[in-house]
């Protein structure tokens, strides 16, 4: 789960991390009423998941009140576009209004679990502001790295090779220890799979200060979290994604024309890969689970026809121990139900196959059975051409 | 012969009293798997459905001898029972449940490194050798003894593979699902290190998909140690980047962890990569015929160890036969 900038902040600040002075706003107003209280220089920053908000025109200076509320006025309600939001933008519904400060130099520093490892890993690269996958692949040489074993949390040895690894000294090395503990204690409390300050910012009078923030959260660990839970923004996800996650379906939607309906998330990016093997776009990822009960299809199908761009439906279910009539009842019920007009090709396998496949043709409803989900495949990309 | 699971297997279930547990301890009872106990705390004592419970695993261990486990415990508790498991001396811990925290994962990765207890999953459907045992929640019925290693990151997909190689009358020494989380225990590696030593293992088939570089370090490893044939399959070609796509683990972020890049260091292992999902027990049956007839049934007997000892390169000329090699049609 992603959250915005100064929601990571806050919980950043709460760990005892260094950041700006400043606060959330909804309206210009408030943003200038906020500029007014810090004074001097501030900084307007628009709060959505994608990155890449400056160059899109989200990150504004302002040197008074009135160019803040100004500064806020133009960001508040506009559709950002950054390299991360897709061509039609993010709304803009909230911005951060934060102080303004000379900087030394920008740093950068993150946590993340480096799967091979099998441990959380904290990277640190004196090119700060560049995104670490960019210096990963041209400067690999510019980032310090150094795992941590869970059952000993942060030790010297660690702060001082990333400290000195980033060349500094003194106050200044002390201070990165503390703000690499730091930043590593809220990563293993909260759950994060993401702990990121880009820049990390050594300030004109020598201090360090996390200038962006941005965690992620183990979606797996979300159930014991039910502070971080509060904080996730129903506006950034696509509105069939929200739905599909109050069935517990993992649906993402995409941009193509052939529907998917999988049991199992392996099996369903097969099938969206056979799907363009054979000449077609997947509309979506769709595992329905394991079982895929008659309900969960109901559920997925509702959501599946949401997506006016789907011309053809494929349900590709490996169900083994599954029994292929009880899924054909649940097909047949819910394509009823929601009065499906689609065109929908079956591909099913496991116990009474015959009987299901018999079950689809009488029901006298739009359905093709396949077999094999390469023949599945093929007739649902010319079912969807031809409608 | 077949890799960690055989007919002398010793099961106990964790969370046998469970829905998820009753179903398939009395599954893999049927499919000829010796469930000796189950476990859930508290109900220790009673007989469910024939398995005698303990409340702990060390009773389990202690009562009935068992040596594997089979885990369906809630995802909260599910790290616990692992190293509940593996601290009573089982030496198999297959971990079924899905949605573990990453975090306790790695604190469980860490406590059973060095030790013999040896883990698959979590998140996965477990392990079979056909005819022989299943310790997982995989369909028993599709599968075939026979002499292909399976090893997959994922679940029903691995049931599609299994399914297009009995249709063709290919049989499977193990399939083993090594689990669709980020943190896991059992790696592609571990699982090649084992079906290369396996004598009765003849090809591979190894289906991976995006995220991660566990699919490189696999190529990395066959390239190094492996001298049968290894046929792989990635999903995932038209997944977007940076969404995580069902599984934990499958995401391309930063840009890596895509198939693209993973059918490429396949295949620069000499490594057959399969485009189509539908096409992978035909790949293997392509394989199949560059093992001499002989081959398919155990020639000499060698014992695992010893072929563990081996390295690949001095292996390769005495494994192969006549006919279209197959060390040889993979580009080294």
């Amino acid at each position: 789960m992603k959250i915005h900038e100064y929601q990571a902040k806050t919980i950043l600040a709460e760990f005892g991390v260094p950041v700006p002075r400043g606060r959330v706003a909804t309206t210009a107003s408030a943003a200038g009423g906020i500029a007014q209280e810090l004074g001097g220089t501030v900084v307007v920053k628009a709060q959505i998941h994608a990155g890449g908000r400056g160059k899109g025109g989200g990150v504004k200076l302002a040197r008074s009140a009135q160019e803040a509320e100004q500064a806020a006025s133009q960001i508040l309600g506009m559709m950002l576009k950054t390299h991360q939001t897709g061509p039609e933008g993010q709304l803009v519904k909230r911005v951060l209004v934060e102080e303004g400060m000379a900087i030394r130099q920008e740093l950068y520093l993150g946590i993340v679990i480096d799967r091979t490892a099998g441990l959380p890993v904290l990277m640190a690269s004196s090119a700060g502001g560049m995104e670490i996958e960019e210096v990963a692949r041209t400067r690999p040489e510019a980032i310090v790295k150094a795992h941590v074993d869970p059952a000993t949390g942060v030790r010297g040895y660690h702060t001082r090779k990333l400290g000195y690894g980033l060349g500094l000294k003194g106050d200044l090395l002390k201070a990165a220890g503390e703000f690499v503990t730091k930043l590593y204690q809220a990563f293993e409390a909260k759950d994060c799979s993401l702990a990121e300050i880009n820049p990390l910012v050594i300030t004109g009078d020598g201090r360090l200060l996390a200038l962006d923030a941005k965690m992620t959260f183990d979606d797996n660990a979300l159930s014991r979290h039910p502070e971080i839970q509060a904080l996730r923004d129903l506006d950034e996800e696509s509105p069939l994604e929200v739905e599909a996650s109050k069935y517990n379906l993992n649906y993402i939607k995409l941009d193509g024309t052939v529907g998917c309906m999988v049991n199992g998330a392996g099996l369903a990016m097969a099938t969206m890969d056979i799907i363009k093997l054979a000449g077609g776009e997947p509309a979506n990822f769709l595992d329905v689970g394991g079982g895929a009960s008659a309900e969960q299809i109901e559920n997925a199908f509702r959501i599946l026809i949401s997506d006016t761009n789907v011309r053809a439906v494929f349900i590709n279910i490996f169900g083994g121990i599954l029994r292929c009539d009880r899924l054909a009842e649940g097909v047949i019920r819910a394509v009823r139900a929601l009065g499906v007009r689609l065109p929908i090709v079956i591909r099913m396998e496991g116990t009474n196959v015959e009987l299901g496949q018999r079950m689809l043709r009488e029901s006298r409803l739009n359905f093709i059975t396949a077999q094999g989900m390469k023949d599945g495949a093929e007739k649902t990309v010319r079912a969807a051409r031809g409608a | 012969m077949s890799i960690l699971v055989e007919k002398s297997t010793r099961v106990v279930v964790q969370g046998v009293t469970g829905k998820e547990g009753t179903f398939h301890a009395l599954a893999c009872r049927e499919y000829g798997t010796k469930v000796v106990a189950g476990v859930t705390p508290g109900k220790g004592g009673i007989l469910h459905e024939g398995i005698p419970v303990f409340d702990t695993v060390t009773d389990a261990v202690a009562k009935e001898g068992a040596n594997t486990s089979l885990i369906f415990v809630p995802p909260a508790f599910a790290a616990d029972a692992v190293l509940e498991a593996a601290d009573a001396g089982v030496r198999l811990i297959v971990c079924i449940t899905e949605g573990i925290p990453t975090l306790d994962m790695v604190r469980v990765a860490r406590v059973l490194q060095g030790r013999d207890a040896r883990l698959i999953g979590p998140n996965c459907p477990g392990i079979i050798s056909p005819g022989k045992a299943k310790v997982g929640i995989m369909p028993g019925h599709i599968h075939s003894p026979g002499r292909i290693g399976v090893v997959s990151r994922s679940g029903t997909l691995t049931y599609e593979a299994v399914g297009q190689l009995t249709a063709r009358g290919i049989g499977q020494s193990t399939c083993v699902g090594i689990g669709g989380d980020p943190i896991i225990g059992m790696s592609f590696v571990d699982a090649l290190r084992l079906f290369q030593a396996d004598p009765e293992t003849d090809a591979i088939l190894m289906i991976g998909e995006i995220g991660g570089t566990a699919e490189e370090d696999a190529a990395a490893f066959v390239k190094a140690h492996v001298t049968k044939p290894v046929i792989g399959f990635i999903c995932g070609q038209t997944a977007p980047p940076g969404r995580r796509m069902g599984h934990a683990g499958a995401i391309i972020s930063g840009g890596t962890g895509t198939a693209a890049e993973k059918m490429a260091a396949l295949r620069k292992a000499g490594i057959t990569v399969v485009q189509s999902p539908a096409e992978m027990g035909q790949a293997v049956a392509r394989v199949l015929p560059a093992v001499p007839a002989g081959r398919r049934t155990p020639r000499r007997r060698v014992s695992a160890g010893a072929a563990r000892n081996r390295k690949g390169a001095a292996r390769r000329p005495a494994a192969r036969g006549k006919g279209r090699s197959i060390a040889k049609s993979r580009s080294r």
